[in-house]
């Protein structure tokens, strides 16, 4: 008997154990599903807090978010699984890849369609409308997610504004107020005065939508695959002139492609800087001097500017083939997403843009403005009514004429062509692949 | 009277040689049959609508002012590594070769870079080179050389050339390294005891007899060159400023695996598989001639 005893006692931990594996087994009988990302650092921890706030909101769905390398590389590698048949539910894609995801023949659910055979609620209009432009088919829908955007600005350093005689509290507004301060800023021994990330984004794309002239045609690309790019114009010429002389006489510095130059500006070597509000927290943990963000600026002589500018960052897709149970857990994380509070938070604590009204609203009650109001002035370029040439761009092979443009812009800043000659041969180069993708598209 | 083996049976010897044949179908004559299958296709990114589009591929490309110039840049590249990289290698092999002293530290300190990889080998060197922060860059304009490979072509080739040779000069060393050793020193002694002096001996003895080596280098980094240094550009200069650094198999990089256009990364695939056989049997043909395999 005293034996049995101890056996049964020696048993006890056992079934505890069992118990535990039963437990962890119905846990595990929630329905998966993969959310392949590209944020990294800071940023990512972000993403995976937000993955584990909604399963543990919850029991029946289980988000798992898996960082795949920067957006293109998520995207290669997603196009590489799709063709292999295992494609993850939840799929990250930068702002460029829009038009390639939305026109790829049933690799994507739309958004608006995962959300309705779901039986969830999803009213679009509580977007930002350069925001859920962006992101809206031809028919009305909203194709993806919207999730982390950014737009462009204007960072200056207050401390070398100053030291130069400038009005530290009044930035720049217009282009002309730009190069006179960089005058200054020389004059006063400012090795680098101005330099700018994202040079396509910030000087050809984002420049047209805030002067409210097209970058291609088609508005942008939103009516058509027959798209052709319109970036030549005498405008963005002039624009690009300008910069051209400005780095001829050591005004403007190019210092990269992406946000190199970024780093430019908070090691207090360049005074000013064009480049994604995004930029703001990295400038913040970094700079150990006074700065500001204001508006991009402008050309006063254009009628209509400033308009509004243009997003970037990313949206979030749901890709076909998958099982109705998980699409419900696609449209449950959604939703999860899109409340209030979540993206107040996501805004307030990544600097992204808050993408719905409410967000923001619910930021500015919060006070946080009050304590940084360096990302108010992303919000405020985009709160306005959209233009059909300030909505958005949507193009194929976006991606690839980005880097056209900063092949053929790398040119006029070092001499070698004309702001006038590059422009024409990127809008040609560029013209080409868009012929190509919409032959493959058909 | 005849001394070759032969198998008795008949199926013996195909059983025999058959994994190794399947190994090479399956893994090398399968994936260039699907690249010769891509290069005539125009897809879509997801590879959902698929057309069979002939040579169009081809014609875009060779309709392209900017690939063509590519193929300048490729072959002045592949030549700047391949002669400095020799070159410099063999220097520090025969140097290497005659230390006495510490010669297993020196030549292990050598051979480490190989064990670097590539994306790690451009960003190092875009940090020596960088125009505000590079140590290099810094030096370089203390003597009154303005350093700013973002917007000099000429500067931005120079940094791809000395990274892509920094990383292979450690293959190139132990190769020429076991050469070395493996000549004859009596030869050597015999042309000193006759007076040739170091300089003299090496090129009448060493270096044609090192030949076969010299041979094998080449085509070697000629292929590297061509084919495993797109990471380097990938982490430095992206192919810029504008495309001058822009070497083929950079673009086949970009067009196919960022840009999703399969088919056109397919086709330029094909032509540089077309050009490296094109190369390698020249190599054979008239280079090797004048190797003196002993």
């Amino acid at each position: 008997m005293q034996f049995q005893l101890k056996r049964l006692k020696s048993l006890k931990p056992l079934c505890a154990a069992s118990l535990l594996v039963m437990m962890a087994a119905s846990a595990q009988a929630a329905t998966e599903i993969s959310w392949w990302h590209s944020m990294q650092g800071a940023l990512g921890d972000r993403v995976n807090a937000l993955a584990d706030q909604f399963n543990k909101s919850q029991s029946e769905y289980k988000v798992n978010a898996v960082f795949k390398g920067s957006y293109d590389e998520a995207m290669a590698a997603a196009i590489a699984a799709y063709r292999a048949g295992n494609a993850p539910h939840i799929l990250q894609v930068f702002e460029v890849g829009t038009a390639t995801m939305m026109y790829s023949k049933g690799a994507i659910v739309p958004v608006t369609e995962v959300m309705k055979t779901a039986g969830e609620k999803f009213d679009p209009s509580v977007y930002v409308p350069a925001v859920a432009g962006y992101y809206t088919s031809p028919k009305g829908d909203m194709v993806s997610f919207p999730f982390n955007s950014s737009t462009t600005v204007f960072y200056y350093n207050k401390d070398m504004f100053a030291k130069a005689g400038l009005n530290p509290d009044k930035p720049p507004v217009t282009w002309q107020e730009v190069l006179s301060a960089a005058a200054k800023l020389k004059a006063n021994g400012e090795k680098c005065a101005y330099t700018t990330g994202w040079q396509s984004w910030v000087h050809l794309e984002s420049f047209s939508a805030w002067h409210n002239v097209e970058f291609a045609s088609k508005n942008n690309g939103f009516d058509g695959l027959d798209a052709r790019l319109k970036f030549n114009s005498p405008l963005h010429v002039k624009h690009i002139e300008n910069m051209a002389n400005w780095a001829k006489q050591g005004y403007f510095t190019y210092a990269g492609r992406k946000n190199e130059p970024e780093a430019k500006f908070y090691s207090g070597e360049c005074a000013m800087l064009t480049s994604s509000s995004s930029a703001y927290a990295n400038i913040t943990k970094n700079a150990k001097f006074k700065f500001a963000v204001s508006s991009l600026p402008y050309y006063t002589e254009v009628q209509g500017a400033p308009q509004n500018t243009i997003i970037g960052g990313a949206s979030l897709w749901a890709m076909s083939g998958k099982k109705t149970d998980e699409y419900k857990a696609v449209a449950k994380f959604f939703k999860f997403l899109s409340q209030p509070e979540v993206q107040a938070k996501w805004h307030q604590e990544t600097g992204y843009l808050p993408i719905t009204n409410a967000a923001y609203e619910l930021t500015k009650k919060s006070g946080f403005y009050e304590k940084s109001p360096g990302p108010q002035v992303a919000v405020q370029q985009m709160i306005v009514k959209t233009t059909a040439k300030s909505r958005g761009i949507r193009l194929g092979s976006f991606a690839q004429i980005r880097t056209i443009v900063d092949e053929e812009l790398e040119t006029v800043w070092n001499g070698k062509k004309t702001a006038k000659e590059a422009l024409d041969a990127a809008v040609k180069r560029g013209d080409e692949l868009l012929v190509r993708f919409e032959k493959a598209n058909k | 009277m005849e001394k070759r083996a032969r198998f008795k049976s008949a199926w013996l010897p195909y059983a025999l040689v058959a994994p190794q044949i399947l190994v090479t179908l399956l893994f090398f004559f399968w994936p260039a049959a699907q690249a010769l299958y891509q290069s005539v296709l125009l897809q879509d990114a997801f590879g959902a609508a698929s057309q069979f589009v002939w040579f169009d591929n081809f014609r875009d490309l060779f309709n392209d002012s900017n690939y063509l110039e590519s193929f300048k840049t490729t072959a002045v590249f592949s030549l700047l590594v391949a002669f400095f990289g020799l070159t410099l290698s063999l220097i520090l092999a025969v140097f290497a070769d005659r230390v006495v002293k510490g010669a297993a530290i020196y030549k292990t300190f050598l051979i480490w870079p190989y064990a670097v990889s590539p994306v790690v080998v451009g960003v190092l060197w875009l940090f020596l080179m960088n125009p505000t922060l590079g140590i290099i860059a810094h030096v370089l304009r203390d003597i009154g050389i303005e350093w700013n490979n973002l917007l000099n072509g000429r500067h931005a080739m120079i940094l791809i050339v000395m990274a892509a040779i920094w990383k292979q000069i450690s293959y190139n060393f132990l190769f020429f390294l076991a050469g070395l050793q493996s000549i004859p020193k009596s030869l050597i002694e015999a042309a000193a005891i006759d007076g040739a002096g170091p300089v003299r001996r090496f090129f009448s003895i060493v270096f044609p007899l090192l030949s076969p080596t010299t041979f094998f280098l080449l085509v070697i980094n000629i292929v590297y060159s061509f084919f495993d240094t797109f990471a380097i550009i990938e982490a430095t200069t992206h192919g810029g400023p504008g495309k001058e650094t822009e070497i083929l198999v950079y673009k086949v990089f970009t067009d196919g695996f960022k840009g999703g256009d399969l088919g056109s990364a397919a086709a330029q695939s094909v032509v540089l598989m077309v050009i490296v056989i094109a190369l390698t049997v020249v190599q054979f043909k008239y280079v090797e001639r004048k190797v003196q395999y002993s």
